[in-house]
């Protein structure tokens, strides 16, 4: 569905991916996780083109994105949905009218039924009060859901989350979690969620990659992961208090 | 930036383009009505006194009321709008935009398929060259009425004697050409300050950079473009 072929991207003179090669399957969910700084918002942006290789290429359905023209690229976009890490939200806007926004530019729908379709998908993130709020007067965790409610209005075939639970508190967190999960088995809608939270990701994932000095460094589904060898992956799991001893259930649980 | 803009001007025919241009509209006139009318006025009072100082001297003064009208229209009612609103409008554009840029917000559009010049840029140009020609023809107005105020308070010249000089020898071309420039500066406001907004980088200091660059790119061209302008249509 997406491919990675040994993408390398620098910033200046650091190279913040260094031969990222992997693919991710239609339908599946897909984990990114990594330190802070390790590429993981750069790595989602890469497949939607918001930001292009310089070395390598991004192949979306078989297609290589990261040369497509204006039109074909619209097209490929259009599969799309899109939680960015700081919301993006249209400051301007009510919540309601962001979520809604998609539908208004693409759809020929009236407006009362695209209200009734952004109040429903408001409702799905536990934000039906905040449909006439402006994204200023809303609290961090709720602007982050308001976007994610953006993000799967048009039911798209791709959707990417970066960070959809970071500044959640642990129960809607979990809300979030089978929000994303439901979309994914229900809809068939293919995944990729940027996470720092392992309890998510173990709980979600069809499989986890690791991101670190520019390159995937573990890749394996959430029983694999958890018994992976490298030492990042280690630390990583160790600082979150799940180690290999028992299944994460047992050491959370501790 | 320009040409795409003006691409998508069918678009501006539509319900939702129509309402959002009318907001830009009110934001670029009504907001700036204050302001203006102050330097309208004040610009009409100079150019009575200091004209109307030179022609007392042969005992022309009567004369003011055509040099006020002619250089309002002409010159000053243009110039000073387009620089009010570049620093006011201009500024506020690009600050929004380049925020819109710095928070990921443009890049959302992008994804949801929403074209980021037709979406924010064509409603800005739009307005303000609607917008720009109406202001400027009520700085005309008030600068004119300056003039006559002057006139009758300080220079002993009637305010009947000031209009009767002012529609004998003003042009309706003079008033043409000074529209004119009004629409070319509201294109060249919108056009640079959209171009600053999208060209931030580096969060509320590339922010910050982009509304000084506005400010000042803005009033170079409105500088240069209005000479060549009147260069253009009143040849020596
Ligand atoms: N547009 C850009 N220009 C320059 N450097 C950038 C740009 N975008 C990202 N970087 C750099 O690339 C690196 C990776 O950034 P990225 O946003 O992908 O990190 P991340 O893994 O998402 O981290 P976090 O978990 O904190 O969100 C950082 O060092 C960042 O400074
Ligand atoms: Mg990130």
């Amino acid at each position: 569905m997406i491919r990675f072929e040994q993408v390398t991207k620098r910033f200046g003179a650091k190279a913040v991916l260094d031969g990222v090669d992997f693919e991710i399957k239609k339908g599946e969910v897909f984990i990114i996780v990594g330190l802070s700084g390790a590429g993981k918002s750069v790595t989602l942006k890469h497949m939607v083109r918001l930001l292009t290789p310089d070395e390598g290429r991004v192949l979306v359905d078989g297609e290589c994105i990261s040369d497509a023209g204006s039109k074909d690229l619209e097209r490929m976009r259009n599969k799309f949905g899109y939680l960015f890490q700081s919301g993006a939200l249209l400051q301007w806007m009510t919540a309601g009218e962001n979520v809604g926004l998609p539908l208004r530019e693409h759809s020929k729908k009236p407006d009362e039924e695209i209200n009734k379709i952004a109040r429903e998908k408001l409702k799905l993130v536990g934000l039906e009060e905040a449909f006439d709020k402006y994204p200023a007067n809303l609290s961090g965790g709720m602007r982050k859901r308001a976007a994610l409610a953006r993000a799967i209005i048009r039911e798209p075939d791709i959707i990417l989350y970066d960070e959809p639970t970071s500044g959640l508190d642990p129960a809607t967190s979990r809300t979030i979690d089978r929000l994303i999960a439901d979309t994914s088995r229900k809809l068939g809608v293919t995944s990729i969620v940027v996470t720092h939270d392992l309890h998510s990701a173990l709980s979600i994932g069809d499989r986890i990659g690791m991101l670190d000095g520019g390159k995937i460094v573990e890749l394996a589904d959430p029983a694999g992961f958890i018994a992976s060898k490298q030492e990042r992956v280690k630390l990583f799991l160790e600082s979150q208090y799940i180690t290999r001893k028992g299944s994460w259930e047992e050491s959370t649980a501790s | 930036m320009l040409g795409e803009a003006m691409t998508h001007f069918r678009s501006a025919l539509k319900r939702r383009a129509r309402h959002d241009i009318v907001e830009q509209m009110y934001v670029a006139g009504i907001k700036s009505l204050g302001v203006i009318t102050v330097v309208a006025l004040f610009t009409g009072m100079i150019l009575a006194l200091q004209t109307g100082l030179e022609l007392r001297r042969f005992g022309l003064q009567a004369n003011i009321g055509t040099a006020v009208t002619v250089v309002m229209l002409r010159e000053m009612g243009p110039f000073m709008t387009a620089l009010i609103i570049a620093a006011s409008v201009g500024s506020a554009i690009a600050a929004h935009i380049g925020t819109m840029v710095v928070s990921e917000e443009v890049a959302a559009l992008e994804i949801m398929s929403i074209n980021p010049v037709r979406f924010l840029v064509m409603p800005r140009l739009v307005s303000l060259m609607i917008m720009m020609p109406l202001l400027t023809l009520f700085t005309n107005i008030i600068g004119v009425i300056g003039g006559a105020i002057v006139g009758a308070t300080q220079l002993e010249v009637t305010m009947t004697a000031y209009f009767d000089n002012a529609r004998l020898f003003a042009q309706n071309k003079d008033l043409y050409v000074g529209l004119l420039k009004s629409v070319v500066f509201g294109m060249v406001i919108a056009t640079v300050a959209c171009h600053q907004g999208f060209s931030t980088t580096e969060g509320a200091v590339g922010v910050g950079r982009a509304t000084r660059r506005t400010v000042i790119i803005s009033f170079l061209t409105i500088l240069v473009l209005g000479y060549m302008i009147t260069r253009l249509f009143y040849k020596l």
